[in-house]
């Protein structure tokens, strides 16, 4: 069996590689453009010459000019000095899922019949990739209990957004406009309130009680106080801190009893695959994370998608167009009067619905279950061995409450005796070969947090690592702070001589050309 | 149901029956019910899934699936003219192999520190992006060129106070529509008439729609029916004079020939990410961006993360970070601007790629050769009786009028595509002012012979 231990000899590529504009050498070609024949130009002249000067390009284009080997090394270099869930013990990222992506996913992904499909072209030409978004709703409807979903939010915070709009044109169609608020819970994720705020709601945010569940009572206060202007709750469960809602039916219940609707963010929804679904909590509007649940990768930050699930009384209001089947041809069916309208052009991230529907066929109910159950196992496990660790605890701890598939973890011992902050701890684990780990979303309810979601890829090996190397820089904060707090040394990258350089207009540079004017030569590499 | 069977899955390590006997021993654990105990039963699901019975191994799923994706046609099997804000263009291999690869693939945001090299190319994806469209701050990516049109509605109003959006009335369709509900509740969007007859912006009916209560001016150029906007100079000034701003919606690949919007003195550039070497993937490959001027009051404005380089400790070294953070609502919640999550930040960093590899000859030299194209198409498809070719200074796509053809726009793709040839896009329902008209794009995979296929078809048709 193999055996866990800490990375000590682990250095991150780093090829002090300079900025792309700095490879360049005027008159270099990367990749030539497809001429146009000889009776084209006879025919129709230079076009562009010919353009009225009002309208045509006099700046030069001060793209860089590199040949085709350098670009691709340069690039290379980049990718090299990065760190994906394939090739890092990413149990990291607690909040976010990080499974393991199948490079056959990549395989299908890359097929003509699907890479090069035109998202215009007539149903009739593109039944293969209908047929796929058509089962895996199919797929979905089962997993969570609700009768319908759309692929068309291209992410989490995306779906939280159409929710508001299904929200808006629910409460409008029953001509209840003054339902102007919706109430959300802290250690659900930031856009539970950011996006139905952008949606136009007033927002009240729920602080957990003293186990860290979401405070009942204080649902109650905030429900009797916004009355009939209440529109819904979007809440998270298990929250972010891996601990489940035991009273989400009553949540619902009271929700419901005022006229709101009831949303749940499914974010975390690889802690129950199988084990609970949204149907049976009561809600009315529910979406899962495709990216993270179902084995599809993030991408650094996208594309994702953030499928999004709604019971009966509300699928007329869903984004068009939804994906019909009439027994002989799938179809889009764009002929919906009631809809609100459209988050996103064509009908969704195809790429990653492709790979779910692979993903999700691959494993069935038995093996979504088994994701399940290895998560929560996993987690369980890894908490018994990391809260050994001295100046180490976590949220709500001792509250008898047994988490379910994440942790947020607490340095604040550590700081406390060493003056190493999570930032600090964050930066050493890299030298040893360990991924950036997700803190917290802000504001941090829980000081100094850390958290972590060993879900079903990783192996005990992994999990023993983790600690070990969590075990060894803990040690480290309190024998030689400074030195941690100096950290990282061997990752592909120092910090920042001056990060809060970030929030000054006059130093920040988000582009070349704005670094250049800034700073002049003072930083450049090459001079 | 427990979810406990003999199968050891290649995707879950510790579902090999002794690990996960182990793990739980060591728990003092019976199972994993021992955890779920924390759900009341009356929140369980106690039934199982009724989910197709699993494909196990990858040589059947594939199968399995490639037998799906089978039933698809697609615009290597045949002559593509769809356009409309997604293109058949070149996907250089440099690119595929930049975006496959697992360290960014497989990877989230992470700190610099670590993902030092994503955050590098994200920071020269924006960077290109500014040099392309003339502007020195820009983006990470939104989810597509609507999202940036409405997260540019937004960012306007904000920074002038003001609450109301003037819009070209042939902007992309889909644009309008999800702008418009992106403006809700609180946004007036006002419509622009445009001048078919001079195939521009209607300045007269401009002027009289802007106001001090004006945010923002957007128009796109190339149009969605893809001429040349000639007067956006003008436009910037009639704005300009009432205190609004220009936001110019643009396909990037047009911007090797045609004049910058930050040259000629709009406010924002935003366009459509995926023909900068995104594979078109049914819709999958979109990705949009947002540049505008590196000024505190557009930058701080924007939801999204902004991706800035400095210099680190160690000399000589450039660092990363986040912009202005506390701006975004991952740093402040709902008192952040709009939200932010999960985009398409992948398709940014092909976008670095694919701007890198063509550099500007390569962009200038393909700007010119899709006009050629488009210049010919028009020339020769005048000459099919019964075909009318709207006049104008054309960049990519042209409008194709059927309305003396004999036959709707349904009926002439239809009959195409039993030759193999994708037609344009139908215009009938969204711009019925144009008759029975259809809208054809002319990327750099077209040949002549690809061009007269098409003529030729068409004149079989007749």
């Amino acid at each position: 069996m193999s055996k866990a231990y800490v990375r000590t000899n682990f250095h991150e590529a780093r090829w002090d590689e300079p900025m792309i504009y700095e490879l360049s050498t005027p008159g270099t070609r990367g990749i030539l453009v497809p001429e146009v024949e000889d009776e084209i130009v006879a025919a129709v002249g230079d076009v562009a010459a010919s353009l009225p000067d009002q309208v045509k390009r006099k700046a030069p284009l001060l793209l860089p000019e590199v040949d085709q080997k350098h670009v691709l090394a340069h690039y290379i270099h980049l990718t090299q000095e990065a760190m994906g869930s394939n090739l890092s013990n990413d149990l990291s990222e607690g909040t976010c899922t990080m499974k393991y992506n199948p490079r056959l996913g990549e395989t299908l992904a890359m097929d003509d019949n699907f890479a090069s499909v035109h998202p215009a072209q007539d149903d009739s030409t593109m039944q293969g990739v209908l047929e796929i978004f058509y089962k895996f709703e199919q797929i979905m409807k089962e997993i969570s209990g609700m009768d319908r979903f759309s692929f068309q939010p291209g992410g989490g915070n995306h779906a939280v957004y159409c929710a508001a709009c299904v929200m808006r044109a629910y409460h409008a169609s029953r001509n209840d406009v003054k339902r102007d608020t919706i109430i959300t819970t802290i250690f659900s994720h930031p856009t539970d309130a950011a996006s139905p705020h952008t949606a136009g709601y007033n927002v009240i945010t729920l602080y957990p009680d003293e186990k860290g569940i979401p405070d009942y009572e204080g649902l109650k206060k905030a429900v009797a106080e916004t009355g009939d202007h209440l529109a819904g709750i979007f809440m998270t469960n298990p929250e972010d801190i891996g601990i489940y809602n035991p009273n989400i039916d009553k949540f619902v219940e009271l929700v419901h009893s005022v006229g709101g609707l009831c949303y749940y963010d499914q974010a975390n929804a690889n802690a129950f695959l199988g084990v609970v679904r949204a149907r049976e909590a009561g809600v009315d509007m529910c979406h899962f994370n495709v990216h993270k649940t179902f084995g599809t990768p993030h991408g650094g930050e996208g594309p994702a998608n953030g499928a999004f699930g709604c019971r009966e009384f509300l699928t007329k209001f869903l984004p068009k167009p939804t994906i019909e089947f009439d027994g002989d041809k799938f179809y889009r069916d764009y002929d919906r009067a009631e809809s609100f309208g459209k988050v996103r052009e064509y009908f969704g991230t195809a790429g990653v619905i492709l790979r779910a529907y692979s993903w999700t066929m691959m494993h069935g109910a038995e093996g979504l279950r088994e994701c399940a159950n290895i998560s929560v196992l996993n987690n369980n496990y890894l908490e018994k061995l990391l809260l050994s660790i001295k100046g180490l605890g976590e949220a709500f701890q001792g509250n008898g409450i047994t988490r379910q598939e994440q942790i947020r973890y607490t340095w604040e011992e550590l700081n406390k005796e060493t003056g190493v902050g999570t930032d600090d701890i964050n930066r050493r684990i890299n030298d040893y070969g360990l991924p950036y780990y997700w803190e917290s979303h802000h504001p941090w309810v829980i000081p100094e947090p850390m958290t972590l979601e060993p879900c079903e890829t990783y192996s005990k090996c992994d999990l023993e690592e983790y600690y070990l190397t969590l075990k060894k820089v803990a040690q480290e904060a309190y024998d030689d702070p400074e030195m941690v707090i100096g950290a990282p040394y061997k990752s592909a990258a120092h910090k920042l001589a001056n990060a809060m350089d970030l929030d000054d207009p006059e130093k920040w540079a988000i582009t070349w050309r704005a670094f250049l004017r800034k700073h002049g030569d003072k930083y450049l590499k090459v001079k | 149901m427990s979810g406990k069977s003999n199968i050891v899955y290649p995707y879950i390590p510790n579902s090999v029956p002794e690990i996960r006997q182990a793990m739980l021993d060591e728990l003092g654990m019976e199972s994993e019910e021992d955890i779920y105990k924390e759900i009341p039963d009356r929140l369980r699901f106690h039934g199982k899934m009724n989910l197709p019975e699993p494909i196990l191994s990858e040589a059947r799923l594939q199968r399995h699936v490639e037998k799906i994706l089978a039933k698809n046609e697609n615009c290597k099997n045949n002559i593509c003219f769809l356009g409309g804000g997604v293109w058949n263009h070149y996907v250089p291999s440099v690119c595929d192999t930049i975006g496959g690869r697992d360290e960014i693939l497989t990877s989230y945001v992470g700190e610099a520190f670590s993902d030092h090299g994503k955050f590098q190319i994200l920071f020269e994806s924006e960077s290109l992006l500014g040099d392309l469209t003339g502007f020195e701050a820009c983006n990470t990516p939104t989810y597509d060129w609507a999202n940036a049109v409405a997260i540019t509605s937004r960012m306007a109003c904000r920074t002038t106070g003001r609450k109301e959006i003037l819009v070209s009335e042939n902007i992309g369709p889909e644009r309008k529509i999800i702008n418009a509900n992106y403006c809700k509740p609180d946004i007036t969007v006002v419509e622009v008439k445009y001048d078919y007859d001079n195939k521009c912006l209607d300045l007269k009916d401009l002027k009289s729609k802007v106001s001090e209560k004006t945010a923002c001016i957007y128009f796109e150029n190339p149009s969605y029916l893809g001429f040349i906007e000639t007067q956006g100079q003008e436009i910037v000034k009639i704005a300009h004079e009432k205190g609004a701003l220009v936001a110019v919606g643009v396909d990037p690949i047009s911007l090797g020939v045609l004049e910058a919007p930050g040259d000629f003195g709009a406010d924002y550039a935003l366009g459509e990410l995926q023909p900068l070497g995104i594979h078109m993937s049914a819709g999958g490959g979109l990705g949009g961006f947002i540049a505008t001027k590196d000024e505190e009051k557009f930058v701080a404005e924007y939801p999204s993360l902004l991706f800035g380089v400095l210099p680190t400790v160690q000399e000589g070294e450039y660092g990363f970070g986040q912009v202005a953070f506390e701006r975004t609502s991952y740093g402040s919640r709902e008192k952040g601007k709009d939200f932010i999550g999960t985009c398409a930040a992948l398709h940014g960093m092909v976008a670095a790629v694919y701007l890198a590899l063509m550099g500007p000859k390569g962009m200038i030299e393909l700007g010119s050769t899709i006009m050629q194209r488009a210049a010919y198409a028009k020339q020769e498809l005048a000459k099919v009786k019964g075909v009318k070719v709207m006049e104008g200074l054309s960049f990519k796509e042209i409008v194709v009028n059927f309305d003396d053809f004999g036959k709707s726009v349904a009926e002439v793709n239809k009959a195409l595509l039993k030759k193999k040839i994708f037609g344009g896009i139908d215009l009938t329902q969204d711009f019925p002012v144009l008759g029975n008209a259809s809208l054809y794009a002319f990327t750099e995979m077209l040949s002549k012979e690809d061009i007269d296929a098409l003529v030729s078809a068409l004149q079989e048709m007749c």
